[in-house]
């Protein structure tokens, strides 16, 4: 019964949205009165799936989040937590204890109320027994979950956990209904400001306004909108260029960015992501458990000729697993500068001035390829013998990379925000084990003084610029392009996503 | 002729059934665990079991098996690890670009190939033939994947007439629809109109020889009439047999040209869930795509038989 | 696929036009002969000589059109298109000539075994052969791949597994036809055991089948590694393959139009000459399927 009352108030719904769209055309066509209201926006990777709290891929979120599904808090585009489903909260001072007070009189979009106990729920079904979110460890600190009243969410930690209120506003920690979780992977069920419609599967999701979204204070202007799934960059310029697209937030092929830029309808806007190229190491096995061959290696390497060969020279150098859109960035790419003789000098002092022979493992994505054969170029200059052995991603990159750590190099992107720490992960792919490193990642979670965890990251990104457990190569950029009338989009993505919350069609 | 049709479809169904358990075993021992893909990077280990036992993975091989099996059987082709939803609707989904793409295609390299060869008959070892056989042979050689590629370059990237790939799905309308069905076809269709061309020729001039037009010809039948009413009718069943045949490149040809243009196919569905390592999925498809060449064949056999008495003993 | 002889059954016979027709007849087999014979002398000259290393990359040089860098051009690396095309036929035709060489030998095997033993070690091994033979061979190929991990062997596994059952039904059904003859119906019945016939009697007789049958194959066997390069189920990187060339040019269509057309014009004529010479030998090796 229920299930057939939430299609209909959905079919309604995407009903009264075409509805605006067409009288909104309507006005377009009777004079610049009205601004559009709906947009088209291109995405490469269909999600699997539409509830972020129960697969991993980024795809989810980037569909989901903020605009279907809200958190306690948010992430806002400057990378900083906002409240949102709480209002504010009280930190105690051993870090502890953490008191939320709610928002009232929100609503999931099949008319179940938010409340403490909906928090509660949310939580608990994220780090219970049969939990399958991805990010489970996220919610590992929390020992209990009180509800003294509707309003109020108390939570109580085993340990402090610095990171935990940042961790709240990531996709896998939104807040989603007691009766609909269950279906949110193919009907999702927020508190959002817009509300699922539609998914046709390998090709889109459409959402449509929620007219009774709960926070005033934003005025959502979009009263459509369709996610469309265009896998190949030539379609994607194609869809831009034709206007079967509105925007593309993360354009595929660096290479085709250029043809953009005489197209006078659309703009082009280059911003970072938090994907980190990085070529890990096996720090556990010869020869890269000798700092110094993976030093000569980082510095037989140039990031820029990486950049330009892989990635059209768009990206930015890192000098360490951190990009410029987090917090306490340090620029560290001149720690160890690109410099030949320094590299072959380095590696014969670690008594190999025979150079060495090594595979790299590297997943199909064009970047890692494509970096893997300008590197390869590279080390040869200095004698190492570089083997490209293609390992399909993600499928055989996680179970022989990932999870059993057999291999001696490999190239992926890293696309979490902040996951410096899994250089202190044990066990970890890289087989890293600085305590030092560790000590400073403890500090961080023991702390929950921003200040104190600024200062603390920058030692982070210091030791592992020097040690170089992995060959830090460069962040991938954020390639927008959009029309020119549209306003509001993220220039950068310090947390993969779509906000459409801010998104409107300059009249 | 009953007995011996119901001994095909027994071999058949036993066919099937060897695919599916090949398929099932092949997929089984595959590398990359389906939950550990779906959780990422950070994954802890309970709740990778948790996902696994959501999945129904934790259950033994044989029970795994018999469970799928018994499903297929009734028509329920499971859950989609990765989708959620039904795989019977996924591969409905796919199958109404797929199928209307290979029917496009079928069309098209027939309407080109029955021309091509029947002129090429007419004129046997006449310049036109030579050219007409020079053509097949060259569509028979280029990858159809390289010609999807070609048509990009000439027809949306220097020309601007057409969007290079993508569909815009059946409820945008026929015009549309067929319109992104255009260029995929013509570059599926030109290897199978190569090798149509070839076999209508001979078929054409091999009916030409026989005795019955042969009659009908010294009765004073022209030959063009000849040709038309008879030879090109009793032609059609090798070229109908060939299509069935050639059943199995099309569709392998379908999975590339599906990559070259983007469309929602099941082609990129197999390949999709192959990476995902949604198994189910995968089993399916692979499924699917086996039984329609099965049973492709087994309509080409039963043809044959009745076409051709003396092939009976032959079974 | 082009399994399907042209007929070219002569009934009014002049002496200049038979000379005339006897010359065309011969066509493919020429033609077929000097395209293969080209490309497997570029293919064998780039083991030993290249105008560049294929693997050396120059990025500022890159995207350059033939002529201006290279004689071919070069990539989205700045790699020499024409050295690249040259190892690429070096890996396109070694892969296809051991899968078609592997595909023929089991194929083969099977056959005259059926013939020679029929009930049911016949019935399995065709049951098998149609097994094989109902998985698209692309299809068996991705999973081949994910379970081998990509690369040559698994490359070639791939494709002379899909090879298996159109050999075994090839020679299977050609073998049948020498067994029914009289002469060895007479050597069975004088004690001669399925062995030896099959070695005396019907491997010589069913050779030139086998042949042609293996050229044509060969061409197919160009066009499935092509088309598995392209989804990235072939060769590593950075060897060079034609079909991994045409996936890498997709992106680069509008600026670099000549990496699109090249490998896919080495891929085509490559096989163009394995099916016009497998034609030629056909007329000229095997007159029962020509008379037909």
């Amino acid at each position: 019964m229920m299930r057939f009352d939430m299609s209909r108030a959905t079919r309604i719904r995407a009903i009264l949205g075409s509805l605006a769209l067409s009288t909104a055309l309507l006005f377009a066509s009777g004079g610049a009165f009205a601004a559009k209201t709906s947009l088209v926006l291109g995405m490469t990777i269909e999600p699997q799936g539409l509830d972020p709290t129960a697969a991993a891929p980024v795809a989810i979120g980037q569909v989901t989040w903020q605009n279907v599904f809200e958190g306690l808090v948010a992430i806002d585009r400057e990378g900083k937590v906002v409240p949102q489903l709480a209002k504010s909260w009280v930190i105690s001072p051993d870090g502890l204890t953490y008191t939320f007070k709610l928002q009232e009189g929100v609503t999931f979009h099949d008319g179940e109320t938010f409340d403490s106990a909906v928090a509660k729920f949310s939580l608990d079904r994220a780090r219970g027994p049969d939990s399958t979110n991805g990010q489970k460890r996220f919610f590992a600190a929390i020992d209990t979950i009180e509800t003294p009243d509707a309003s109020t969410l108390v939570l109580k930690l085993k340990k402090p956990q610095g990171s935990l209120l940042y961790w709240l506003g990531w996709p896998a920690s939104v807040m989603v209904g007691p009766k609909s979780a269950a279906e949110d992977k193919t009907k999702p069920v927020g508190t959002g400001p817009f509300t699922f419609v539609r998914w046709t599967k390998g090709d889109r999701v459409e959402l449509a306004a929620n007219p009774d979204y709960w926070n005033k204070a934003v005025k959502v202007r979009l009263q459509t909108v369709t996610f469309r799934f265009i896998p190949d960059a030539q379609a994607q310029a194609a869809a831009l260029n034709t206007g079967g697209v509105d925007a593309i937030p993360e354009f595929a092929a660096p290479e085709l960015m250029e043809s953009f830029k005489d197209k006078p309808d659309l703009v082009t806007v280059i911003g970072n992501t938090e994907l980190k190229v990085v070529a890990g190491m096996n720090n556990a096995r010869k020869p890269f458990d000798d700092k110094r061959v993976r030093q000569a290696l980082m510095m037989a390497i140039d990031r820029q000729t990486v950049i330009d060969g892989a990635w059209s020279g768009l990206g930015t150098a890192i000098g360490s697993h951190y990009t410029p859109n987090d917090r306490g960035y340090v620029d560290l790419t001149a720690k160890l500068p690109y410099d030949v003789d320094k590299a072959k000098a380095l590696l014969a002092e670690a008594g190999y001035p025979e150079g060495v022979a090594f595979t790299i493992k590297t997943p199909q994505m064009a970047y890692a390829p494509r970096s893997a054969e300008v590197m390869q170029a590279m080390l040869a200059e200095i004698g190492v013998t570089m083997t490209i052995e293609p390992t399909e991603f993600p499928a055989k990159w996680v179970q022989d990379v990932l999870k059993a750590a057999d291999y001696d190099m490999t190239i992926v992107a890293h696309a979490e925000p902040m996951d410096i720490d899994i250089y202190a992960r044990d066990p970890y792919y890289f087989n890293y084990k600085n305590p030092a490193f560790s000590a400073i990642i403890d500090k961080v979670e023991a702390t929950t003084d921003p200040a104190e965890q600024d200062a603390l990251y920058q030692d982070a990104q210091t030791i592992l610029a020097e040690d170089v457990p992995a060959l830090f190569l460069f962040v991938m950029p954020k390639l927008g392009v959009w029309n020119a009338k549209l306003k509001g989009l993220w220039e950068n993505e310090p947390i993969p996503s779509n906000v459409l919350s801010e998104v409107y069609w300059e009249e | 002729m009953t007995g011996l049709i119901l001994q095909r479809i027994l071999s058949l169904v036993l066919t099937l059934l060897a695919v599916s358990a090949v398929i099932f075993l092949v997929m089984d021992v595959l590398p990359g665990d389906p939950a550990a893909i779906m959780l990422g990077t950070s994954a802890t280990p309970e709740t990778l079991e948790a996902l696994r036992r959501e999945l129904g993975l934790d259950q033994p091989l044989v029970l795994r098996y018999l469970a799928w099996l018994g499903g297929v059987a009734t028509g329920d082709l499971g859950t989609s690890y990765t989708y959620g939803v039904p795989v019977a609707g996924l591969i409905a989904e796919r199958l109404a670009v797929t199928l209307p793409l290979a029917v496009f295609a079928i069309l098209l390299s027939v309407g080109i190939a029955l021309p091509l060869g029947v002129v090429s008959a007419a004129r046997r070892n006449g310049p036109v033939d030579y050219a007409a056989g020079l053509l097949s042979q060259m569509f028979i050689a280029v990858p159809g994947f390289w010609v999807g590629l070609l048509l990009v370059l000439v027809f949306s990237v220097s020309l601007g007439w057409v969007p290079s790939g993508g569909f815009p799905g059946w409820q945008a309308g026929l015009a549309p629809a067929l319109g992104a069905l255009v260029l995929p076809a013509i570059a599926l269709a030109l290897p199978q109109a190569g090798v149509l061309t070839r076999v209508t020729r001979s078929a054409v001039i091999e009916v030409m020889n026989e005795d019955f037009v042969r009659t009908a010809r010294a009765k004073g039948l022209p030959r063009r009439q000849a040709q038309w009413r008879h030879a090109v009718p009793n032609a059609l069943v090798p070229v109908v047999t060939i299509l069935g045949l050639q059943f199995t490149f099309l569709i392998a040809g379908a999975v590339l040209v599906e990559n070259v243009f983007n469309l929602p196919g099941l082609g990129r569905l197999a390949l999709q869930a192959l990476s995902q390592r949604d198994i189910i999925v995968m089993q399916d498809v692979v499924l699917f795509f086996a039984a329609l060449v099965i049973v492709m064949n087994f309509v080409v056999d039963l043809s044959y038989l009745a076409l051709d008495p003396r092939l009976r003993t032959r079974a | 696929m082009s399994g399907v002889p042209p007929p070219s059954a002569p009934r009014r016979v002049r002496p200049v036009a038979t000379a005339l027709r006897q010359g065309l007849s011969r066509g493919p087999l020429w033609i077929g002969g000097l395209l293969i014979g080209f490309i497997g002398a570029v293919a064998l000259l780039s083991l030993v000589w290249t105008p560049l290393p294929p693997g050396k990359l120059q990025i500022v040089q890159k995207l350059k059109p033939p002529l201006a860098q290279g004689l071919l051009g070069t990539d989205h690396l700045g790699r020499d298109v024409a050295s690249m095309l040259m190892v690429g036929a070096w890996n396109s035709l070694s892969i296809a000539v051991l899968a078609v060489a592997m595909g023929a030998f089991a194929g083969t095997l099977l056959g005259v075994a059926a013939a020679a033993r029929r009930g049911w070690f016949e019935a399995i091994a065709m049951r098998a052969n149609d097994v094989i033979f109902a998985v698209p061979p692309i299809l068996s190929a991705m999973m081949l791949g994910a379970l081998l991990g990509t690369g040559r062997f698994t490359a070639i596994i791939a494709i002379s597994v899909f090879m298996v059952p159109v050999f075994a039904r090839v020679t299977a059904s050609a073998a049948r036809q020498v067994w029914s003859r009289d002469y060895v119906q007479a050597a069975r019945g004088a004690g001669k055991g399925g062995i030896r016939i099959t070695i005396d009697h019907v491997l010589p007789n069913i050779a030139n089948q086998i042949i042609v049958q293996a050229t044509i194959q060969l061409g197919l066997a160009i066009l499935t590694e092509a088309g598995l390069s392209f989804l990235g189920l072939g060769m590593a990187p950075p060897a060079p393959t034609w079909g991994r060339m045409l996936a890498d040019a997709q992106t680069y269509l509008g600026r670099a139009p000549w990496l699109a057309i090249l490998p896919g014009l080495a891929i085509a004529l490559t096989v163009l000459g394995f099916n016009m010479l497998g034609d030629g030998l056909r007329d000229l090796l095997d007159p029962r399927e020509r008379s037909r």
